[in-house]
């Protein structure tokens, strides 16, 4: 279970895109989500596969293995991507029965296509060079100005990290129940959806039990070591700029002035 | 207990009168069921700097004990001052929490980051340290226990032993005067739990902290510099481990059941071999019968 998704997973690597700071990497992917929606015409659409090779380069990560956790993923685009051939109206070029395939059909399909798949690789280009207490950290910086409104940021940050530490040891103890049911005789892989449904029923009572334990151990423990929640805390290592942040904010926002022109002149 | 009169009270880091916590059962509505009365009007000092061994059986109160010198609870009744601050001062209750720390048993459950050196950051991250300082005090904390080569790990793939260590070191950063440990070896494998038993020693000697370690298993007490026997929400028995351990046929009615070599001391003596008392350990035990060859 879980086993096979690199989406969200960490790749260690020594690269320049592995020491920026989170803070821009997050800014970087949300202008890339952006530039999705600007993409049109050739000349932005090369622009933009031009930006994620050269980030792809630098990031060294291969690429074989970003796309290889992709793959489950890569079945839903695909799935999309055929309704447009189906649904899209235009120039009849195959017709069977009620379905027919058009010519903006395929196109759109395509880009669609294109365009979830950049979205894809860009966003997890983010997680697989950025480890998941930095990217936590990076969010609770970037989001708390929201404390002002009264969002809890740093408490948010808080149960992120205890969710990171916490989700591995969770799916630990479920392969360990699952085993320990199928010892004494539960099946998890027959029988239609709903009778497997009913047969994780067993695997959920122990596990939320557990979990509960490990909830109340764990604020007891955390209580112990002076935390109180909306408490102002200081940081072991916090959030630096250095002059390559910069720098990579500058590419960004090149990037983004881009596609903008040329959306307007081309 | 001669000794302990002669101390003036500012050598006492931990100093409880009458001290008692009821715990109360409701029921659906809310009404009181039945009271649990967890700590019965205990009187308790303890010594700064020395080694303190807690012990009795399932639910006889130790834990309730170490929540209460830890300000985790506030004692339903009477007096209770730890490092100086007393536990009823809403004010003071972080410092005790950074003054006395506490090592639980999951050591899962008690590791709150996945990244050691962060895990170890927290609590110091908590009282708002300055983060230069703080990465001090984790480098130093990390050392104590042997785990600085693997700050930058996932706790994940450490011994039970090792996570106790870690655990350990995150209330080191704190540099609290008094660690408690409540039954933290109670969770590992027999060599995890001397080498965490052997850490609570060594902190204990070389830094002058003060360690309350609570336990099931006498054998773990015989390094010990004082132990209190609990029962029943009351310290039944105090005095040094000897005094103690000499005392089987209390200790049994009380639940407790004397380390194997002590018994066999015992045995041995009763069959007419002239030892002198009870041992403590094998090498104790061998060197009395080597005497005697
Ligand atoms: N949160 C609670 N609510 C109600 N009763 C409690 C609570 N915690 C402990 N008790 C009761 O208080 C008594 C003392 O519990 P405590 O946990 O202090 O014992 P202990 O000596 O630590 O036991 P163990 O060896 O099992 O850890 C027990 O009778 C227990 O049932
Ligand atoms: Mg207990």
């Amino acid at each position: 279970m879980f086993r096979n998704i690199t989406l969200g997973q960490y790749y260690p690597a020594e690269s320049v895109l592995h020491v920026l700071d989170p803070r821009v990497k997050l800014f970087g992917a949300l202008v890339w989500i952006i530039s999705i929606f600007l993409m049109d015409g050739l000349f932005s659409f090369l622009l933009a596969t031009g930006f994620l090779m050269f980030l792809i380069i630098i990031s060294k990560v291969p690429f074989s293995f970003m796309v290889r956790g992709l793959r489950s993923i890569m079945i839903i685009v695909i799935i999309a991507s055929v309704f447009n051939i189906f649904f899209t109206p235009g120039n009849t070029l195959v017709e069977a029965g009620p379905l027919k395939i058009t010519d903006k059909g395929i196109i759109n399909a395509v880009l669609m296509a294109i365009r979830m798949f950049y979205l894809i690789i860009g966003t997890s280009l983010m997680t697989l060079t950025t480890t998941p207490n930095n990217l936590t950290d990076g969010l609770s910086r970037s989001l708390s100005p929201l404390e002002k409104l009264r969002v809890p940021v740093t408490d948010i940050a808080m149960m992120m990290t205890i969710a990171l530490r916490f989700i591995p040891i969770l799916i630990e103890e479920t392969n360990k129940i699952m085993k320990a049911q199928m010892a004494r005789g539960a099946d998890f892989e027959h029988g239609g959806l709903i009778k497997k449904a009913k047969n994780m029923v067993p695997l959920l009572v122990p596990l939320f039990v557990s979990a509960f334990r490990r909830a109340n151990d764990l604020a007891l423990a955390m209580e112990a070591r002076c935390y109180s929640s909306g408490k102002k805390r200081t940081k072991l290592n916090p959030l630096k700029y250095a002059r390559r942040d910069a720098i990579a904010y500058i590419i960004i926002l090149l990037f983004l002035a881009g596609l903008i022109l040329m959306k307007i002149f081309l | 207990m001669k000794e302990l009169a002669r101390k003036r009270d500012e050598d006492l880091i931990i100093k409880g009168r009458g001290l008692t916590t009821e715990y109360f059962r409701r029921d659906d509505e809310g009404n009181v069921e039945s009271i649990d009365t967890a700590l019965d009007h205990i009187d308790i000092s303890i010594i700064k700097g020395r080694f303190i061994g807690i012990i009795g059986h399932n639910g006889c109160g130790k834990s309730t004990l170490a929540k209460n010198i830890n300000a985790l609870i506030t004692p339903s009744e009477g007096s209770l001052t730890v490092c100086g601050m007393d536990v009823y001062d809403e004010e003071s209750r972080m410092k005790i929490r950074s003054m006395a720390g506490m090592v639980f048993q999951n050591p899962d459950n008690q590791i709150v980051s996945s990244i050691v050196e962060e895990d170890c950051a927290f609590g110091p991250e908590n009282l708002g340290i300055p983060s230069q300082e703080i990465r001090e005090r984790v480098d130093r904390a990390l050392s104590s226990v042997g785990m600085f080569e693997k700050r930058r790990n996932s706790p994940e793939h450490l011994s039970g032993g090792q996570k106790q260590r870690v655990a350990v070191a995150g209330v080191l950063s704190m540099e609290p005067e008094c660690i408690i440990f409540d039954e933290s070896t109670a969770m590992l494998d027999p060599e995890g739990r001397q080498d965490v038993l052997n850490l609570a020693h060594e902190l204990n000697e070389k830094k002058g902290v003060t360690v309350l370690w609570i336990t099931h298993y006498m054998e773990e007490l015989t390094g010990a510099d004082h132990i209190f026997v609990m029962d029943n929400g009351r310290i039944v028995m105090e005095g040094a481990p000897r005094e103690i351990f000499a005392r089987d046929e209390e200790l049994v009615q009380h639940g407790l059941t004397l380390p194997g070599i002590t018994l066999l001391s015992r045995l041995l003596k009763e069959n007419g071999i002239p030892l002198r008392g009870v041992s403590l350990s094998v090498d104790e035990l061998y060197e009395e019968l080597m005497a005697l060859w």
